[in-house]
């Protein structure tokens, strides 16, 4: 590919978030007058790439040229001079402003005398262009908005053009929450804005929309750019294999007693989501290790949550006959008490069972949290020392502590993993192994493939439904990732 | 066609409910005019309203500069101490002299901009700072006049004791007063921003806008705003006292409240915030006296009217949200 005629030229990024290595030294072009898809599955580093792109996070390593220039200082301001878009994935428009004055918010060249109306018919003209009777007025406030209205608008207004030119479009997953006619309206446009000059790159998990409508594909996995090539050369297997990679060592399954057992231990859980339209239920058996899979955001926390909601009060279509915990996944803002001792945020799921006489005992809680320091390892000199003296992956630790110490019989893990070393991870899924022996059940989101293996048994998502239901035996990154992508809308 | 049909009803159910929002602070306001005439009709013509809302215009000036940190997710717990303490400045310093006085007043005005930027950089809980500020500005009141007294200069007095042809001026006050504030915050393109910033900061920041900037304007705004209230203020008593802006602070942000504003999202309404100020400037005082509520209990009874028009104003709002 020739150089010069780059738009966009990314020389070896990287990037790490702790001890994650998000981005691994991507090779990345774009074009002039250019469609790239990117696929790849949680974690391939796409999302931290679109975020590079627009200056949003900076990179540890490499070089971003753009327009043939090396950009040394490179920031969303200066993303925006040079024409470069984005639409990411969690809307960015203010909810309380108008769909006018959200527009105005993007062009800082629109001030002065009679700027709403300039505003209003820039959006709403752009809007008639790409989604003709999208029945959006400039005056309505984006909260009145349906969540699709929302994304039509933040779709247009990425295309609008005030003082500065619009070079590259970035449209992260932008037809999520499109209906069939809105999205295939906007699969158009984009199509004759790329025939137009205009620069685009398109990341989507229905690998239809990606096959038809780009002219190069890229596939990134790990943090890496694996294949890169025309759109015509890939079909659908082609780029689920390049995504996942076949060939994995097979693992040592003990099939034949697993069955036997799982239909003769009582059922713990029996869970429908809520828009499944057929019968699937999430099924848990006691001694389970069910796991959740499927691209992140696709329904499974909901799932979590719901399960949650119905063991402290009824809901129908979800029975569950044990008490539970949780393991929140963002341990920061969900899991620890930040101003709390490392034994007291293990303790705080177990007061009833370490108070006497309506006080906590501290002789009781110190043998508890000395008890799981010494089982699952959390490094520290003194258990009543601060939990933020604790690495993140003891952190996690603790509050595995916490919901294993407390008397639930369900546990429910809400992708604890992230950002966890390797060396803790492999302890807790001994851990799990463990306790899933002594009868305890477990249901897992993870978006990490690997973990799927420790499961007895997986429920794939996708859309906020179970799409696949895998046994151990069957459980497969390819399995997966066919699963979580769909091949049409 | 039946989805597209439902869609129609949903937006026209949203755009009802969205009426029903804004006029709500109306409604509250023409219940307690209602009750006022029902108990005493005298009380509606131009010297009843001259007297009924003589304090409101402070009280209004005080609501919309409490609107202006609040568009921003930010809550000013300082205003009515400020409002006392600029009372004092003008008391004192304004009416001996006038220039000093007005340095002191735009010195005010400057603190309110760093406490915003400090707010910003240092990302300060403004509950706290100005929780603070609250006794640095009363200290300030009563080490510049220990006991009641000064005197407004005579030109804020003839401003104040103004008597417009036929629309009393606490009315026409308002008014002005109102459009200002719609003017600033809802009409003009950095005003966007400003309200911008409350509803969803990351995309102000994405789309290139500096966040401090933003922050500064607004807390520069509460202080204009403070700086006019404490003047109104001291125009209608003549003289000043220390404590005199206490209740300030509270009534402030109830008016935004009753007015349709929220405390987070960058949700706020300028007109509304006048019409609350006036409301409670009503319920406040004049309703309870032709209740022939004693005074030793109409501040209850006044916060008992507060927390009735707030649960009707959230009710409807949560309906909402709901669907």
């Amino acid at each position: 590919m020739a150089v010069e005629n780059d738009l966009v030229n990314l020389d070896g990024v990287e990037k790490s978030f702790g001890a994650v290595r998000a981005l691994a030294g991507v090779q990345f072009q774009v074009a002039k007058g250019e469609c790239v898809g990117l696929v790849g599955h949680n974690g391939a580093g796409k999302s931290t790439l679109m975020h590079v792109l627009a200056g949003t996070i900076s990179p540890n390593a490499g070089k971003i040229i753009i327009g043939g220039q090396t950009q040394a200082e490179y920031s969303p301001a200066r993303a925006k001079a040079l024409g470069v878009r984005c639409v990411f994935q969690e809307l960015s428009l203010c909810p309380n402003l108008t769909v006018a004055e959200n527009a105005r918010v993007f062009h800082p060249a629109i001030a002065g005398f009679n700027w709403r109306s300039r505003a209003g018919r820039l959006i709403i003209d752009k809007l008639d262009e790409i989604f003709p009777d999208h029945g959006i007025r400039a005056t309505d406030s984006i909260q009145d908005l349906s969540i699709g209205k929302r994304q039509m608008v933040e779709i247009a207004r990425a295309f609008t053009v005030s003082d500065r030119p619009a070079e590259l479009v970035i449209l992260d997953e932008p037809t999520s929450s499109l209906d069939a006619h809105t999205a295939s309206q906007l699969l158009g446009f984009v199509r004759r804005s790329v025939a137009k000059g205009l620069s685009c790159i398109f990341i989507s998990h229905i690998l239809g929309e990606v096959l038809r409508n780009c002219d190069r594909i890229i596939v990134m996995r790990d943090g890496k750019v694996v294949v890169s090539g025309d759109a015509q050369d890939f079909d659908r297997n082609r780029l689920i294999t390049a995504m996942g990679g076949i060939g994995e060592e097979a693992h040592a399954v003990k099939a034949d007693d697993r069955v036997g057992i799982r239909a003769a231990l009582p059922v713990t859980v029996r869970a429908r989501p809520a828009q499944q339209p057929d019968r699937t239920d999430l099924i848990a058996h006691q001694g389970e290790v069910i796991g959740l899979a499927g691209l992140a955001g696709h329904g499974q926390t909901d799932m979590l949550l719901a399960i949650f909601a119905a063991a402290y009060g009824k809901k129908s279509g979800i029975e569950v006959t044990t008490p539970l915990a949780l393991v929140a996944g963002d341990r920061q803002s969900d899991g620890i008490f930040p101003q709390w001792s490392i034994s007291e945020n293990i303790g705080v799921r177990s007061l009833s069972r370490l108070s006497k006489n309506l006080l906590i005992s501290r002789p009781l809680e110190m043998a508890l949290a000395a008890f799981w320091r010494d089982k699952i390892k959390i490094r520290t000199p003194d258990m009543d020392n601060n939990i933020l003296t604790l690495s993140g992956g003891n952190q996690q630790k603790a509050l595995f502590a916490r919901a294993l110490a407390s008397d639930a019989v369900v546990v429910l893990m809400d992708d604890p993993m992230r950002g966890v070393d390797f060396g803790t991870k492999l302890e807790v899924y001994a851990l799990i192994k463990e306790e899933a022996r002594n009868g305890r059940t477990f249901l897992w989101y993870t978006t990490e493939t690997d973990e799927l293996k420790n499961c007895d048994h997986v429920y794939v998502f996708r859309n906020g439904v179970i799409v696949a239901d895998l046994r151990h035996e069957d459980i497969s990154e390819e399995r997966i990732i066919q699963s979580s992508f769909a091949g049409t809308h | 066609m039946a989805a597209a049909s439902g869609m129609i009803e949903r937006d026209g159910g949203v755009r009802l409910r969205r009426v029903l929002r804004t006029l709500l602070p109306a409604l509250s306001l023409s219940l307690v005019l209602g009750a006022i005439a029902w108990l005493n009709p005298r009380a509606i013509s131009y010297f009843g309203f001259t007297l009924m809302l003589s304090l409101a215009v402070p009280i209004a000036l005080a609501t919309v500069a409490q609107m202006f940190v609040i568009a921003g997710n930010e809550l000013d717990l300082s205003i009515g101490t400020f409002v006392g303490f600029v009372c004092c400045i003008t008391a004192t310093w304004v009416h001996d002299e006038p220039l000093i006085g007005a340095l002191m007043l735009l010195g005010c005005i400057g603190i309110y901009a760093l406490l915003g930027a400090l707010i910003h950089l240092r990302n300060l809980p403004s509950i706290v700072v100005t929780l603070g500020m609250s006794f640095v500005w009363q200290g300030m009141a009563i080490l510049l006049l220990p006991k009641p007294g000064g005197k407004a200069p005579g030109w804020l007095q003839s401003v104040m004791g103004f008597k417009p042809p036929y629309v009393p001026l606490p009315i026409v006050a308002a008014i002005i007063i109102a459009a200002l504030g719609y003017f600033i915050l809802m009409r003009t393109a950095y005003g966007a921003i400003l309200r911008g910033t409350g509803g969803n900061a990351v995309a102000i920041g994405r789309a290139g806008w500096s966040l401090l900037k933003a922050k500064v304007a607004l807390f520069t705004l509460t202080g204009i705003f403070g700086v006019l209230s404490g003047m109104a203020l001291v125009g209608i008593t003549t003289s000043a006292d220390a404590n005199i802006g206490n209740g300030y602070t509270l009534l402030s942000i109830a008016g935004v409240i009753l007015g349709g504003g929220e405390f987070v999202g960058g949700r706020v309404s300028p007109i509304g915030a006048v019409i609350g100020a006036l409301t409670l400037a009503l319920a406040a005082s004049s309703l309870l006296t032709f209740m022939h509520i004693p005074p030793d209990w109409q501040v209850a009874a006044n916060g008992i009217i507060l927390i009735i028009v707030l649960a009707a104003r959230v009710l409807i709002s949560q309906k909402g949200t709901d669907q």
